[in-house]
């Protein structure tokens, strides 16, 4: 048959099926491996373990590593000195593997190999080191004013905001500062390390970016990229967190390995995980927006300020995103949007889910949730008002393609949630229970899909098919829980018309697949998709050859569907998928193909930020209710509906779990989840004391809303990727902030009419009651902020910055 | 044999058969050798190191439970009918010693099912999407295995939807569940309880990063009653193995298991130093994240004379050994003021090891029993070669993890006066509903006659180095009529109570709104009460 656009699924595809995790019979008996899981098959494995520093920063002046060699059990210390090549864990070349500097409390100064982790810790500790502690700078606001940033400051702008906002009706300024995020993935970072019997380095590494930590494994050691292997079977999470910190433990895991010949594990215990990896990046955001007389934005004016902390990492690039996300839904015509990477001592800050996006993005939430009662507006009204409508480009340029969706999927969110019954409800509820204060917000998502940076945006991938008509599958993404290689699978299965079953994935590994991008920027199904794709067809090809002789048509009529193969409009000649691969193979046809795949009429100018930087967009709408108790801060979601746009759902179970769980953890950052330093002067300054599962709380059981209905926006085709579908992984996060804006509003409920709420983020139940607290103040004050009919002006003092109205 | 009747899966761990007086560990229907374990090694350590994968660590803190493991353990005290069952227990395999599994067994994720042939709780939670990454999986396995061999689980057979409850949800077909089906939450009692009888509670010890939790609750609800044939749940009518003497010596240190009361006193007059055990949700975490080391640890949980539960005529009699949820059960309700603690104390998990002596034993300023403790006026009985004696519990605590309690000395149980208080209230304020640690905890116990407070105790937690009495405020209310005023008065006392600081779990400044919005909330929640007169 003739082989369509990419967007063009067959007659019965397997592709669309609701199918499990391919590995969820694995996960459910506990015998699906993890990194870690491989210790019981290695022998005479060393355990490395890090020492630590007790300073946010410090000179060391003195390190003396041979007392460890008297603590039984210690094998080999590693420091600087062993390094054969580059000391490097990163790729800007500012993340020295083992530092003369501390630059953040918990910083590795060396690393001790034991034959058990108990052994290499007590190393550890047996060592002694001297520091000359140096001033540190613990928060944004210190960094702003030490004029302390790193990388590059960029801009994203349009027309004239000054002359935008001069020309608005309305006039609004504030400031909001708001908290990373801990990836908290189950399994913490983890490398396994050896020389194997062709003497390379094979090294099994719980990594996001294979190809990144070969790399990296190569420039320490002073090897090239061939002598390197980077396996990874699973991740027990990633969300970001495992994009670019795994290559530090895993060079150190290699370096172990090659010094003593012995496999050498580097596995965190959380702890270390926690004080050790980057995060989510805090932001500080100041800014400036006008509305017209319509309740229209006319111009917005904002210096973003990220903590990258200690190194750069993929602090430029999650700036650049969140720079492309702060218009989220709506049309700014006049926008001008600053944004710096402040430089500070604590981990370096990294990806996660969304990747500055959400940061982005939380900015416009926040200030039309904090402007809607100064103006008078119902926030939704606001919000929609304010959609982009199709024919309007983003601020940095790329036209807003199917953004009539928005508007669609707006309507249809508010028929499944039954919004306006429910208000009704709720202020029925409000007016009689005093304690106690109900809200609904519903906030939209858009969301960009490709990696900023062009290059990233390609694939490989190496499908066999075996004589017995099975099928091996390779490609260069990495399986962490979103269901990935399951979609492959299924795009394989449907790309040579096979059942499911005839197709095996193998893991991830460099040597198979090389040259790879990092699975993140939820691009894993479309590029590793794409290539897979590709090489199936090119398979299939050559099988409709083999077929059309034996079949006696043409090859453009041969179909192959669930393994049989006919001819188009007739089945009584039929070949065995099998057989017809046996057959093949005897008239020396290749059953393997190697497929790439890259995106198309993607450009992007990262000095100007201007071109088109993304596929297309993602598009959602969230409608969360919460209920405040009045008492204590203390809040339940009781509710929460989703419509949200993956195109035509490549495996709707996984996609849906995606959704669900996206929305869940972006509930945990905006409203649980609090990073806490230690910007004392004492002695501790500079530690992370929310260092452990005990102190820093992530959504369990509790969080989960009592009704959760997630509805997947219909007839969603999306041309130009693979089989219609859309990306998945990142853009449900953001559908959290209707929590958050709920939580807002309930808290406003408290007070009077048109008072508007600063909330701060986390919106922890401490947070939620000091709002609630300031509502109920302005309404013993009697002092609306809104009361702009009257002209008067509020006049509370708030924490962190509120919308004055200029 | 028990070997046999276990799942015949899961023979693919290593290790081989240990000798006869070998100590040993019953994992998965087959005995291995515990080997050379001290009182420093886990479960968790021992079983991933004896070649099982289907326990993880995620936190070694007993936080996200994905190092959960299946454990038979005896029915407990009100065991209908007084012969001696078995309930399949789960626990965090990361707090506890292997050595305290000496010729116990154990289940992990791959003992109940084969990927080739799932169990029903396996086969729920992979058709539904209940694991995503799958790294916490096994975990939910086991607690949710738990729940599904629960005695006492009963269907409640109702589709009556709950109040409120959207049509809607149900048909949330996206994921193609059907919309009669019965893991449908307008099928459910309420949120928390399914239509099998599942209370949802069995997973709050358990942490997923992936999923948004919605699928595994799913799964949960869907689960039928095991089958005619199903070995574990045979298992259960036979009697769980008996606790024998342990003794294992590895590396200088040295665990032991006394078998009675007597014994265990004697190694502690002999060893002042010991660190005595019961759950070791405590000191696992000393272990895990501090590296504490004890050159003897003594475990008690055991003990029968600390096992017990007795209604006299002026109080119940609590075992200090008895775990939270066999106490749980026991109390059976008595006791309106401990059913409002329990769900809110730690996880389900935790609650299945931890034991209300060792939460008194720590002496912890925020523990989440002792405020209730205090409010219900109990005492502490107190045990020693040299005999008994009963402190006051609001005389127990003396500094910061400091009490009066000897180290040659066992908290022996708990004394709750009856009757108890018939107005009561907790309020445990924390960051997260379920397991979480509170930043404040306020426990109240009230006695009115006609309007008046006769009788008020009022204890706090996480408001100084030690569980309080609010004293200040009780002295304020006793006397005065129950109103709106008299709580608004009397709530400013209450706020200047303690000596709340600032930390990561909250301000002081919030600590102490929190005291004073406590009375007005117990005001506004009990404004009409019932009069003095309890059922117990």
């Amino acid at each position: 048959m003739t082989h369509g656009p990419l967007a063009d699924r067959p007659n019965n595809p397997k592709v669309g099926l609701p199918i499990s995790h391919e590995s969820a019979p694995g996960h459910v008996t506990g015998t699906a491996l993890y990194t870690d899981d491989l210790v019981a098959h290695t022998k005479d494995l060393l355990h490395a373990w890090p020492l630590q520093a007790p300073h946010a920063h410090a000179k060391i002046t003195k390190l003396d590593v041979t007392p460890a060699y008297a603590v039984p059990g210690v094998v080999r210390v590693l420091t600087a000195a062993d390094v054969p090549g580059v000391n490097d864990a990163g790729i800007k070349h500012d993340e020295p593997l083992f530092g003369d500097e501390v630059r953040f409390y918990g910083h590795a100064v060396c690393y001790v190999l034991g034959e058990t982790e108990d052994d290499a810790r007590r190393g550890a500790e047996a060592i002694v080191v001297e520091y000359e502690p140096l001033p540190s700078l613990m928060t944004i606001t210190e960094a702003i004013e030490a004029e302390s940033f790193q990388g590059a400051a960029r801009t994203v702008s349009r027309g004239d905001a000054e002359a935008g906002l001069a020309d608005s009706t309305y006039r609004f300024t504030g400031e909001f500062e708001f908290g990373g995020q801990e990836h908290f993935y189950l399994e913490t970072n983890a490398a396994l390390a050896r020389v194997d019997e062709a003497g390379q380095v094979f090294v099994q590494s719980s990594t996001q970016h294979p190809t990144e930590t070969q790399e990296i494994v190569a420039h320490v050691l002073g090897v090239h990229s061939n002598e390197v292997t980077v396996q990874c079977l699973r991740l027990g999470g990633g969300f970001g967190g495992k994009e670019m910190q795994p290559h530090g433990f895993a060079a150190v895991a290699a370096l172990g390995a090659t010094i003593t010949g012995r496999p050498v594990l580097l596995r965190l215990n959380r702890t270390q995980d926690m004080t050790m990896t980057g995060k989510r990046h805090p932001f500080h955001a100041a800014w400036e927006v006008g509305f017209d007389a319509d309740h229209r934005i006319r111009a917005l004016k904002a210096t973003l300020t990220s903590d990258g902390g200690w190194s750069l990492d993929l602090s430029e690039p999650v700036l650049a995103r969140a720079l492309c996300h702060i218009d989220n839904c709506y049309w700014i015509p006049d926008i001008e949007v600053h944004g710096r990477i402040a430089k500070t001592n604590k981990t370096s800050q990294t990806a996660f889910r969304g990747f500055g996006g959400p940061q982005g993005m939380i900015v416009i939430e926040d200030i039309l949730g904090r402007c809607a009662p100064l103006l008078g507006a119902q926030p939704e009204d606001l919000r929609r008002r304010n959609f982009y409508v199709p024919g309007q480009p983003t601020p940095y340029g790329q036209p807003v393609r199917h953004a009539e969706r928005l508007e669609q999927i707006w309507a249809t969110l508010e028929t499944k949630a039954d919004v306006v019954s429910r208000r009704l409800a709720i202020e029925e509820f409000n007016a009689t229970s005093e304690h106690s204060k109900r809200a609904l917000a519903m906030t939209p998502v858009k969301f960009g899909i490709s990696f900023n940076l062009t290059a990233f945006n390609q694939a490989g991938a190496l499908v066999h098919v075996y004589k017995d008509g099975s099928v091996l599958i390779n490609h260069g993404g990495v399986e962490m829980g979103q269901g990935l290689h399951t979609k492959m699978i299924q795009v394989a299965a449907t790309a040579l018309g096979v059942p499911l079953s005839y197709v095996r994935l193998a893991p991830t590994r460099t040597d198979k697949v090389p040259n790879t991008s990092a699975t993140a920027a939820s691009s894993g199904a479309d590029l590793n998709g794409g290539a897979i794709k590709d090489a199936c067809e090119q398979i299939r090809r050559r099988l409709d050859v083999v077929a059309a002789g034996q079949l006696g048509i043409h090859p453009d009529d041969v179909r192959f569907v669930d393994g049989v193969v006919t001819g188009i409009g007739f089945h009584d000649k039929q070949i065995e998928w099998a057989k017809l691969c046996h057959d093949a193979y005897f008239q020396r046809v290749q059953l393997w193909a190697a497929g790439f795949y890259r995106t198309a009429g993607l450009h992007w100018d990262a000095n100007r930020m201007q071109g088109e930087p993304f596929k297309y967009f993602a598009y959602g709408a969230a409608c969360s209710e919460v209920e405040v108790d009045g008492f204590t801060g203390a809040y339940r979601v009781l509710r929460a509906d989703i419509v949200h746009d993956v195109g035509d759902s490549l495996s709707p179970l996984i996609d849906v779990g995606q959704i669900e769980g996206g929305f869940v953890q972006g509930t945990g950052w905006l409203t649980l989840e609090e990073l806490r330093w230690d910007t004392s002067d004492g002695p501790h300054r500079g530690r992370l004391n929310t260092q452990a599962a005990s102190t820093y709380k992530i959504p369990s059981f509790s969080e989960m809303p009592e009704h959760f209905a997630v509805h997947l926006f219909e007839k969603a085709t999306e041309s130009g990727v693979v089989y219609g579908s859309k990306a998945v992984g990142e853009p449900p996060l953001m559908h959290a902030f209707s929590v958050r804006e709920a939580l807002r509003a309930a808290a406003a409920a408290f007070g009077p009419e048109g008072h508007s709420v600063d909330l701060r983020s986390p919106a922890t139940p401490e947070a939620v009651f000091w709002a609630v607290e300031e509502a109920r103040a302005a309404a013993e004050n009697g002092s609306a902020d809104a009361a702009l009919a009257n002209g008067s002006h509020n006049g509370h003092a708030r924490t962190s910055g509120e919308p004055v109205r200029v | 044999m028990i070997q046999q009747v276990i799942a015949p899966h899961a023979q693919r761990a290593g290790g081989t058969s240990p000798a006869a007086d070998e100590p040993s560990v019953v994992v998965n229907g087959r005995a291995r050798p515990l080997g050379p374990v001290g009182g420093h090694t886990t479960l968790l350590e021992w079983l991933r190191g004896t070649g099982f994968t289907g326990c993880k660590e995620g936190c070694a803190e007993g936080e996200c439970g994905a190092c959960a493991v299946l454990v038979a353990r005896p029915e407990g005290p009100d065991a209908v009918g007084g012969e001696d069952t078995t309930r399949w227990t789960a626990i965090n395999a990361c707090l506890v010693p292997a050595a305290g599994f000496d010729g116990q067994e154990v289940v992990t994720a791959e003992g109940l099912g084969d990927p080739r042939a799932l169990h029903p709780v396996q086969q729920q939670m992979a058709d539904r999407g209940g694991s995503q990454c799958g790294y916490c999986t096994p975990g939910f396995i086991c607690s949710m295995a738990s729940e599904y061999y629960r005695p006492d689980r009963t269907p409640t057979g109702t589709t009556e939807r709950v109040a409120g409850a959207d049509p809607s949800v149900a048909d949330a077909a996206a994921d193609g569940r059907p919309a009669d089906d019965p893991a449908a939450p307008g099928h459910a009692v309420d949120h928390e309880h399914g239509p099998n009888g599942f209370d949802l509670h069995a997973l709050s010890g358990n942490l997923c990063r992936c999923t948004g939790y919605r699928p595994i609750r799913d799964a949960a609800y869907a689960l039928g009653e095991p089958a005619a044939d199903d070995a574990l749940a045979a298992r259960r009518a036979e009697p769980a193995p008996a606790a024998p003497a342990t003794v294992i010596t590895e590396g200088g240190t040295e665990y032991r298991r006394p078998t009675d009361l007597a014994g265990a006193l004697t190694l502690l007059a002999d060893n002042p130093g010991a660190r005595i055990v019961a759950g070791s949700t405590d000191w696992g975490v000393e272990l895990n994240i501090r590296h504490s080391r004890a050159d003897l640890t003594v475990a008690v949980d055991r003990i029968a004379e600390l096992r017990e539960f007795t209604i006299e005529p002026d109080a119940l009699v609590i075992g200090a050994a008895l775990t939270l949820s066999e106490v749980e059960r026991a109390v059976a309700g008595r006791v309106p003021l401990l059913s409002e603690l329990f769900p809110q104390f730690a996880s389900r998990l935790i609650r299945n090891g931890a034991t209300l002596g060792g939460n008194l034993g720590t002496g912890s300023p925020i523990g989440d029993s002792p405020p209730v403790l205090l409010a219900l006026d109990c005492s502490l009985v107190l045990a020693s070669t040299a005999g008994e004696r009963t402190v006051p519990l609001s005389e127990y605590f003396t500094g910061y993890r400091k009490s009066v309690r000897r180290p040659d000395e066992l908290i022996g149980a708990i004394r709750v006066p009856t009757p108890v208080a018939p107005v009561t209230g907790f309020h445990k304020i924390a960051k997260r509903r379920f397991d979480d640690i509170s930043s404040v905890a306020v426990a109240f116990a009230l006695v009115l006659e006609g309007q008046t407070i006769a009788d008020i105790k009022i204890g706090l937690g996480g408001v100084a180095a030690t569980p309080i009495r609010a004293r200040d405020t009780e002295a304020a209310l006793v006397g005065q009529p129950w109103t709106g005023a008299t709580a608004r008065a009397a709530a400013e006392i209450l706020a200047a109570e303690g000596t709340p600081i600032d930390d990561h779990r909250a301000s002081a400044a919030y600590r102490r709104a929190m005291l004073g919005t406590a009375l007005r909330k117990f005001h506004a929640q009990n404004a009409a009460p019932r009069q003095n007169g309890s059922s117990s």
